[in-house]
């Protein structure tokens, strides 16, 4: 039986397996099948393993029964998995089998997924494009001369392209939300401290999360039921504080959002803010109330950004220093294997992030760098706070831009950090924002993010839900539909 | 002070890093056991090896711990301390940074007194929770280091040791100071139960800030820092040794250099292994992975309740029930050996002679056999019934001896069937003391003669005889009363 994998939901997808229309080794194939088709040209997986798929694949046709089981996945490939490569999309992890699974693929494990590889993405997450992968950039499925976002870039090529049904992403200023957008799917950043961390390669520890990229609000939602969970291996992760719902698209009566307008008024493209304000009209449409929000610090989220996650990340990233495991280069002293290894191990990206943190953190930068970061920081997890008194949820465009030529942003790297403009700020305040497809500006997907306060992932769902079904976008990309 | 080390105007001022490894189940942040001596990285993991996203959880036991012997040491225990990360390159830091505490550490500002002769008070600034590093073997290398070897390797067993630094003011003015400073701290977190402290094992580590000052000063001369002195013995000759470096060098007008010493007790030399301009920026910040560590103050009062009797307190109990300074201070720093005297003390109702056989008899047997008190096979309840009979007059203090002697070689013997067995019982009887007294004046009339003519110390002569003529098993001082009575008739 030929299963059309093109626009299939996980949620359809699961459906087929519990009434026998297929079974979850033909599904897998199917998935396989497709990848082999389109992949070479897309990259946006750096490992498949097809036999290793299909027997796990079996064996979920073999035990049966929860309701995903035999679901496809595809991980990011800063998420550990016992036994199969993980690099983080860097030279210096080359080779590297991790001996344990990261918690969110273990729960998946439990839930009967079946993964079918692993993601390309920006060099341990430090990208907005994907480009700065050691293993080359990912295509954009709707439009193969452009990025796909980043860093889970290639987390979202692969939904967009039918590769996978669905798939986790890592969000550290963006990274889940913006490729959400630049590929026209839907992507959930949760909570700081609702999913586990244990086992995500990590880039910058208190902005990070894990989270699902996925064709449907409702898909992001099974998604998220899955991964969300409480953990004795990671101290800052207490799962989140109510049963994730899958929600059903309704009206807004009663709703109040808010549109803080100041930060529209530079940076974002025409086709983008059009866009947006039509879904500004759909709101009000469907019964809900606009106010003006300030968040006067938000603007300031991008310094702050990026002195705290470079800081942090200076930090993680010092453990791949040759002695115990991935890229090695020889020197004749200890010192001189470091700088070696070091030096040939991470790309010019990661280089400049290691400095700029190494820079923030040393004796006499360290206050007027770092600390003033976190002051910042405070201020705006402030903005915020205030904000929802007044309002249940925030609108903004997931990102200014759509999605940009490949190498067009690589020699700016102030105008690739500048991508992330109205995602950053929500990292940096440990709350949930939701990106849905918000309609197309020049044959490009745009995002709309909705943005709530701590744990109201449930309401971002119903909220993303009831645009979702107002907008009917159809997320398969043109190009993917002509090249099945 | 009494005890100060003070020459030609100057005097000593010292300062303790002490590191203690927390004798807790499991490391510090993951679940691997927290074992000595097993096979080389066997007791490792995700997260003591740092693969990549492994995070750290933290131990609650190595912090319930740590703030037992935070409120030993008189220190505050605020309501919320916080882990940093402290960032260096080397092989044995398997994260290139070691998780530790900065400026809230879990104890803070305590007060520790060392009585006694000359007794003194050092403050204490702060003990932080921390992991300990791997240990590297420096293969080919002069006794394991560094220098001259070709090549190493390293053991993550140890990474991830749960470690508490504790660092003193420098409130210590002399190298003996410092031995009797860290031999009752020692002292005092072995009777806790949290650490072993044994400084063979590395389970406590010592590092000295030294430097001089002219005597009346207020302040602070440059201070060098002294790595790792292995053991009590090293840590005051070292200090001994760096204090006279820097008094050679002040004499001879030339200043004191900043920078950290290794001493070698081979030789006695301290050879330089950085400078102050070589010194690491740790690039301190808050550790993200770790929550802060929040402490409640009405649990912290019911630790601080249940903290068994410390060194301190039970050298006041023991001088207070008339025992001298030295011997009260030598029980109350062995934990296992006043353990033993408590138990011994209260079976025969008599601390002095209690004390007499535990740091007689019981100690050189302890030492010979290297034994701590509480793995001797002469229980307490063992020893009591031998002191009883020396108490009762049964047998004599050289009897005595050779009975002690069987216990420790027939763990199943008795005292009291040891001396019939041998028939080690007292020649008692006054008639039977007597004929042997009367025989031995007959047989010395030179002697005796002697003693009436004024030298009194023929005694000892005669009782002498009077024991060998016994077979041993007279008391001497009823041999001397007798002989006295007789030579004075």
């Amino acid at each position: 039986m030929a299963i059309d994998v093109i626009g299939l939901t996980a949620e359809r997808a699961a459906a087929m397996l519990r009434g026998g229309e297929c079974t979850a080794e033909e599904l897998a194939q199917a998935y396989l099948d497709r990848i082999a088709a389109v992949d070479g040209e897309i990259h946006s997986y750096l490992h498949v393993d097809a036999e290793r798929t299909r027997a796990d694949a079996r064996a979920q046709d073999a035990a049966g029964g929860d309701p995903l089981a035999g679901v496809p996945i595809a991980y990011k490939d800063l998420l550990s998995t016992r036994g199969v490569p993980t690099t983080a999309g860097s030279r210096i992890l080359e080779g590297f089998v991790p001996i344990e699974d990261a918690d969110v693929v273990r729960w998946g494990n439990e839930a009967g997924l079946v993964s079918l590889g692993k993601t390309n993405l920006d060099e341990f997450a430090m990208g907005s494009s994907t480009e700065h992968s050691a293993y080359g950039p990912t295509r954009n499925p709707w439009d193969p001369a452009r990025v796909p976002g980043g860093s889970s870039g290639g987390s979202a090529a692969v939904v967009a392209a039918g590769c996978a049904p669905w798939a986790l992403g890592t969000d550290t200023g963006g990274s889940i939300r913006q490729p959400a957008a630049f590929c026209g799917l839907v992507g959930l950043m949760p909570t700081y401290g609702s999913v586990s961390r244990f086992g995500v390669v990590a880039f910058a520890c208190s902005l990070e999360q894990v989270g699902p990229m996925a064709l449907t609000v409702r898909d992001a939602a099974l998604l998220q039921q899955v991964i969300a969970r409480d953990t004795d291996r990671d101290a800052t992760c207490t799962g989140p504080r109510a049963p994730i719902e899958v929600p059903e698209p309704g009206r807004l009566d009663g709703v109040t959002f808010g549109v803080p307008r100041a930060e529209l008024e530079e940076g974002v493209e025409e086709g983008v803010r059009a866009r947006f304000d039509e879904s500004l009209r759909i709101a009000e449409a469907l019964g809900a109330r606009l106010v003006d929000v300030e968040l006067p610090h938000a603007r300031h989220g991008l310094a702050a950004y990026y002195v705290i996650a470079p800081a942090e990340a200076s930090a993680n990233l010092s453990r791949f220093d040759g002695v115990r495991y991935g890229l090695r280069v020889d020197a004749p002293d200890v010192r001189a294997m470091y700088e070696a290894t070091r030096d040939a191990g991470f790309g010019a990206e990661v280089k400049r992030r290691i400095m700029i943190g190494t820079y923030a953190l040393s004796a006499g930068y360290h206050d007027a760098y770092y600390v003033q970061a976190q002051r910042v920081r405070t201020l705006i997890r402030r903005d915020f706070d205030a904000a929802f008194g007044d309002v249940d949820a925030i609108l903004l465009p997931t990102a200014p831009t759509v999605a940009f030529p490949i190498g067009a942003r690589l020699d700016d790297p102030l105008a690739m950090y500048a991508n992330d403009i109205f995602t950053l700020p929500v990292n940096l305040a440990g709350i949930p924002a939701l990106s849905v497809p918000n309609g197309l500006s020049e044959g490009l997907p745009t995002g709309l993010q909705i943005i709530g306060p701590a744990h109201s992932e449930n309401l971002l769902l119903r909220l993303g839900a009831a645009f979702e079904a107002e907008h009917g976008f159809d997320p398969v990309p043109p190009a993917m539909r002509r090249a099945s | 002070m009494s005890g100060a080390w003070q020459r030609d105007g100057y005097e000593a001022v010292i300062g303790l890093e002490i590191h203690v490894q927390l004798a807790t189940a499991s490391k510090m942040f993951c679940g691997c056991p927290n074992r000595y001596g097993d096979e080389p990285n066997t007791n490792v993991c995700m997260v003591c090896l740092a693969h990549p996203g492994a995070l750290p959880v933290a131990n609650a036991e190595a912090v319930r711990q740590s703030a037992r012997v935070g409120l030993a040491l008189g220190c505050r225990i605020p309501d919320a301390s916080e882990f940093s990360r402290k960032q260096y390159f080397y092989p044995d830091s398997p994260k290139a940074y070691q998780i530790s505490q900065y400026d809230q550490p879990l104890c803070a500002e305590g007060s520790f007194h060392v009585p006694g002769e000359g007794a003194f008070t050092v403050r204490i600034t702060r003990a932080h929770l921390e992991e300990d590093a791997a240990k590297m073997i420096h293969a080919g290398g002069d006794a394991g280091r560094i220098q001259g070897s070709a090549g190493s390797v390293v053991d993550f067993n140890r990474a991830g040791t749960p470690l508490l630094e504790i660092v003193t003011e420098p409130d210590i003015r002399s190298p003996e100071q410092a031995r009797r400073f860290l031999t009752l701290l020692r002292a005092t977190v072995v009777a806790i139960g949290a650490s072993d402290c044994d400084m063979e094992k590395g389970s406590l580590r010592a590092d000295a800030n030294v430097s001089i000052r002219p005597i009346g000063s207020e302040e602070y001369g440059t201070k060098t820092e002294l790595k790792n002195m292995n053991s009590f013995r090293f840590l005051e000759r070292g200090i001994e040794a760096e204090l006279e470096r820097q008094l050679a060098l002040v004499r001879a007008g030339e200043a004191v250099r900043q920078e950290t010493l290794h001493f070698d007790p081979a030789t006695g030399g301290l050879t330089s292994l950085r400078s102050k301009e070589e010194a690491h920026d740790y690039r301190y910040f808050p550790e993200p992975d770790l929550l802060p560590v929040t402490q409640d103050q009405d649990g912290l009062a019911a630790l601080a309740g249940q903290l068994p009797e410390l060194p301190v307190a039970r050298f006041a109990r023991l001088t207070g029930i008339g025992l001298p300074e030295a011997t009260a201070l030598l029980l109350a720093t062995e934990p296992e050996l006043a353990a033993y005297f408590d138990d011994l003390a209260a079976r025969i109702g008599d601390p002095k002679v209690a004390a007499n056989w535990v740091l007689g008899e019981l100690q050189a047997h302890l030492n010979a056999d290297g034994l701590t008190a509480d793995a001797s096979p002469v229980t307490p309840e063992r020893l009591a019934g031998l002191v009883a009979l020396v108490v009762d007059g049964t047998i004599n203090q050289t009897s005595a001896k050779e009975v002690f002697q069987a216990l420790v070689e027939d763990t199943a013997a008795t005292a009291a069937a040891v001396v019939e067995e041998r028939d080690l019982g007292q020649v008692g009887g006054a008639d039977e003391l007597g004929a042997i007294v009367d025989e031995v004046l007959a047989a010395h009339p030179e002697e005796v003669e002697a003693f009436r003519g004024g030298r009194e110390q023929v005694i000892g002569f005669l009782v002498g005889q009077c024991m060998k003529a016994s077979g041993g098993r007279a008391d001497a001082k009823a041999l001397q009363g007798l002989l006295r009575e007789r030579l004075s008739a």
